[in-house]
């Protein structure tokens, strides 16, 4: 088998995942996005290692390590998106501005609270 | 080509086929299941590639394990089932210019180098459980050990994160 189709096909697949992680919106699909381009990493470390022939298989072992990362990543991730959310009431990644340093971004987290103060108050 | 090179391609476009409706999907949900499509088709690209228990240890974690959690976090974030407006950033041109860009200069890169070359499949050793778990527990325990210590500071924060803080802070 030429080694060009497993090379082509992660490199599709990391692409994708840039695409996934700078374009959607929703929290939980950017991770989607770093999980595809995690796994086009893992297929080229598969096929280099069928390639090499290494003895001591690095490339198959460096996936297992790569999956459990990625696992440990995951877990953590989303306890950082459900914190998020039960603060923000949104996971919107555009709307997450607490930490950027612009006059646009401070009027608009005065307006998020603004309105989420509001609602608390229509509650009670 | 070969028959299993023509499998290689059949499950390569499935993969990039459906990564590709994983990242464009306005249903939330049916990106984490065209994830499932994606994962399962990389399984079999490992099975090909004589990788076979980390094709297993993929279908287990990836599609078992991951997509599980990535669909548990839509329902607890009150993701719409239905299809959904607005689903990307306004920055999505640059994104999709960007993501081009990134494949036009890996897979002219891969071309460049690996034209010729060939993968001699045929008395290549399979990555059985034997196989490698033989490798990592002679030339990769250590980095395993401290692979296990990662998972369990990982879990550790994990829970620490995602305690609720209401009932009592410190």
């Amino acid at each position: 088998m030429l080694l060009l189709f497993p090379l082509v096909v992660s490199a599709l697949l990391f692409s994708i995942g840039v695409y996934g992680v700078l374009a959607r919106r929703n929290a939980v699909l950017v991770l989607m996005g770093v999980e595809l381009m995690l796994n086009a990493v893992n297929l080229n470390l598969v096929a280099f290692d069928t390639y090499l022939r290494d003895v001591v298989h690095s490339g198959q072992v460096l996936t297992l390590f790569v999956i459990a990362v990625a696992a440990a990543e995951l877990g953590l991730g989303l306890a950082i998106v459900l914190m998020i959310f039960r603060s923000h009431q949104h996971i919107d990644i555009d709307r997450l501005r607490e930490l950027s340093d612009s006059d646009a971004a401070d009027e608009a987290i005065a307006r998020d609270h603004q309105i989420w103060t509001g609602v608390a108050g229509g509650e009670r | 080509m070969s028959a299993v090179e023509v499998l290689f391609a059949l499950l390569g476009l499935v993969a990039v086929g459906s990564a590709l409706l994983v990242v464009t999907t306005a249903r939330l949900v049916h990106a984490a299941l065209w994830l499932v499509v994606t994962l399962g088709a990389l399984a079999g690209c490992y099975l090909l590639l004589a990788a076979e228990f980390v094709a297993w240890v993929q279908v287990l974690i990836y599609v078992g394990a991951v997509v599980v959690l990535l669909l548990f976090a839509l329902m607890l974030t009150r993701a719409p089932t239905a299809a959904e407006a607005g689903t990307v950033t306004a920055n999505r041109p640059l994104a999709a210019g960007l993501a081009v860009l990134v494949a036009a200069a890996l897979v002219s890169s891969l071309v460049a180098g690996f034209r010729d070359v060939r993968i001699d499949l045929d008395d290549s050793v399979v990555g059985s459980a034997e196989t490698t778990g033989e490798a990592l527990f002679t030339s990769w325990v250590l980095p395993f050990e401290v692979l296990s210590v990662l998972l369990l500071a990982a879990l550790v924060g994990a829970i620490v994160l995602s305690r609720s803080t209401r009932g009592g802070g410190r």
